[in-house]
């Protein structure tokens, strides 16, 4: 309490004049406005009728209001209905490439967490000779750019026959992210190493300990990581285009959209319906964001200051 | 190498054996997935790949010469450059506004959530929303500058597409940016602005010779991070412009991603990454090197 009095203390002695304090929240509310009003169009877009969106294109209801858009994307539209509608008639899966997505990201984010966790626990809590130095090559792993990588690895996917297929996707990233080894090694490193003693002489083994005491007590900051990874990965589309999009099996959300958005018969893609699957993809984000924004922020604000 | 350590207490033997199931999947995702496709990409770089056969064919640094030769060489350079420039420009500065704004004005962590949104939406989508919001003929932006009695822009034309494809990803990130900066206005101490203003300066004053001095760290950090993904720039342009009108956003990793599954070209395409590569590292180093000179102002 007493610190919060002072923290508003603080900050009126720094924004004094009413001049700053206005032009301060105006451009803040241009801010926000900027940042949501595309967000917004989605939904105006995606609830109109493609057909006549020329009417009026500068309306903030929705031109001629309809869920077709939706409908289309989502596969419950007649072929007749899409065409009337301004749609290509042609077809793309999206609860299919809803349901990759779910699967490629769960997956990646829980297997890719728990075996950087591992990693992270031979690096911080366990004592062997040399291990700054493998832990370095980690470190330069994470500023390799990912593009140099891109070409081997597919070609590497592709000699072990996974081309298309969910696994081929997940398989460079489910083992560990250097990123997540880094990050999690710096918790672990506090970890209170009289208690690891104790339990060793208790007779705990070192499994029983990283998964009983260790990882517990980080519980915040892995999850903060696995949100992290959901999110990266979620929204990935190089890689998943290039080894994924040759069947509707590994078709994952962001390159179903690239696929739906080429399909333009008539030169203008199906606005409508494009931003009805935009947000539906967008949608998982939104509601991470609502559930566990101040967390996200928190841990962006944490990682500027190292 | 065996470096003579400072004796250290040794409390309990080595716990090597102990430390190999933790990281036998991390090592393996190392080596299989990081270093040796490293060396791979190296090696095809000096090759003629054939991608039906899978056979190797060594070629010295013929893929390199021809690369020093091709159009495309400038070409890619310049755009990609024009792209970095202008998205970390306006991104750095835009964010460094906004992180200011909130640290003066609100501790609101609503305000922060609206801001840091776009930064979850994927590149795919954002491309997708502002190639509709900026369309020529049916887009919210052209509308307005209609209504406004303006002459409608052709965003993605040849000369617009790059500056339009950059401000877009500027929309996405600088809010991300904005809190990284943030965090470092956070570590100022308060009474460091105290002392300024009763010295008499004024908000800008305080500003440019306080604020953004102690800021140069955090500022250095994040440019680096921030430039070397700018460089590898991809699905934006993938999904709107695909490198053109004519070569106008051919990027690096457009151009690379070209060669490599349009033209079957895997040994060319290995070449430019390489270099691409090695440009990243020359940057990445000269940053570092720039900012951080002399770099504590504020003994922390």
């Amino acid at each position: 309490m007493a610190r919060k009095e002072k923290e508003a203390a603080e900050s009126e002695f720094l924004a004094q004049s009413t001049g700053a304090k206005i032009f301060g929240w105006v451009s803040l509310a241009i801010i926000c406005v900027i940042t949501i009003f595309p967000i917004y169009w989605m939904l105006r877009t995606g609830l109109s009728t493609t057909r006549l969106l020329f009417e009026d294109t500068s309306s903030l209801l929705p031109s001629h209001f309809t869920t077709g858009g939706f409908q289309r994307v989502l596969g419950l539209a007649s072929l007749d209905q899409a065409i009337a509608e301004g749609g290509s008639g042609a077809s793309v899966n999206f609860g299919q490439a809803f349901l990759n997505s779910v699967v490629l990201a769960t997956g990646i984010t829980v297997i890719q967490t728990a075996f950087s966790a591992a990693a992270a626990y031979a690096f911080s809590v366990l004592q062997w000779k040399g291990r700054d130095r493998v832990f370095f090559v980690f470190i330069v792993a994470l500023t390799v750019p990912g593009i140099f990588l891109l070409i081997p690895n597919f070609l590497l996917i592709r000699d072990l026959g996974l081309m298309n297929t969910l696994l081929g996707i997940a398989l460079p990233q489910i083992l560990m992210s250097p990123f997540a080894i880094f990050f999690l090694r710096q918790f672990f490193l506090g970890t209170n190493l009289s208690i690891v003693e104790a339990a060793l002489i208790d007779g705990a083994s070192h499994f029983k300990i990283f998964w009983r005491i260790v990882t517990p007590l980080a519980m915040p900051q892995i999850v903060t990581l696995g949100i992290l990874q959901f999110i990266g990965s979620w929204n990935d589309y190089l890689w998943p285009f290039y080894v994924g999009s040759g069947d509707p099996s590994s078709t994952v959300l962001t390159v179903a959209l690239g696929v739906f958005k080429s399909q333009t018969p008539q030169g203008s893609p199906d606005w409508a319906g494009l931003m009805a699957g935009a947000l539906i993809a967008a949608i998982p984000m939104v509601l991470l964001m609502i559930f566990f924004g101040r967390r996200i922020v928190g841990s962006i604000q944490a990682s500027g200051v190292k | 190498m065996s470096v003579p350590m400072v004796a250290k207490r040794k409390k309990r033997a080595s716990d090597f054996f102990v430390a190999i199931p933790f990281m036998v999947p991390a090592l393996l995702g190392l080596v299989v997935f990081v270093l040796v496709p490293g060396i791979r990409g190296i090696i095809l770089s000096f090759s003629e790949y054939n991608v039906f056969t899978g056979e190797v064919k060594f070629n010295g640094f013929d893929n390199y010469i021809r690369m020093f030769q091709d159009v495309h060489f400038v070409n890619s350079f310049m755009v990609t450059m024009e792209y970095v420039l202008i998205n970390i420009g306006f991104q750095t500065v835009i964010a460094l506004f906004i992180a200011v704004l909130l640290h003066r004005f609100t501790k609101s962590h609503v305000v922060k959530g609206i801001v840091l949104l776009p930064y979850l939406i994927s590149n795919v989508i954002v491309a997708m929303i502002w190639y509709w919001l900026l369309d020529y003929n049916l887009g919210f932006v052209n509308a307005i500058i209609e209504g406004l009695g303006m002459e409608k822009i052709t965003f993605f034309s040849e000369q617009l597409a790059m500056p339009t494809i950059a401000m877009i990803n500027v929309w996405r990130h600088m809010g991300y940016t904005a809190l990284l900066i943030f965090a470092g206005l956070q570590a100022i101490p308060k009474d460091v602005y105290e002392a300024a203003a009763i010295d008499g300066g004024t908000e800008w004053r305080i500003f440019r010779s306080v604020t953004l001095p102690l800021l140069r760290p955090v500022l250095a950090f994040v440019l680096v991070i921030t430039v070397v993904g700018s460089f590898q720039i991809f699905d934006t342009i993938a999904v709107t412009t695909k490198g053109g009108p004519v070569i106008a956003t051919d990027v690096y990793s457009i151009w690379i991603s070209r060669e490599a599954w349009g033209n079957n070209d895997f040994g060319y395409a290995s070449a430019i990454s390489v270099f691409l590569m090695i440009l990243l590292s020359v940057i990445a180093f000269a940053q570092t090197k720039l900012l951080s000179a002399n770099q504590s102002d504020l003994d922390r």
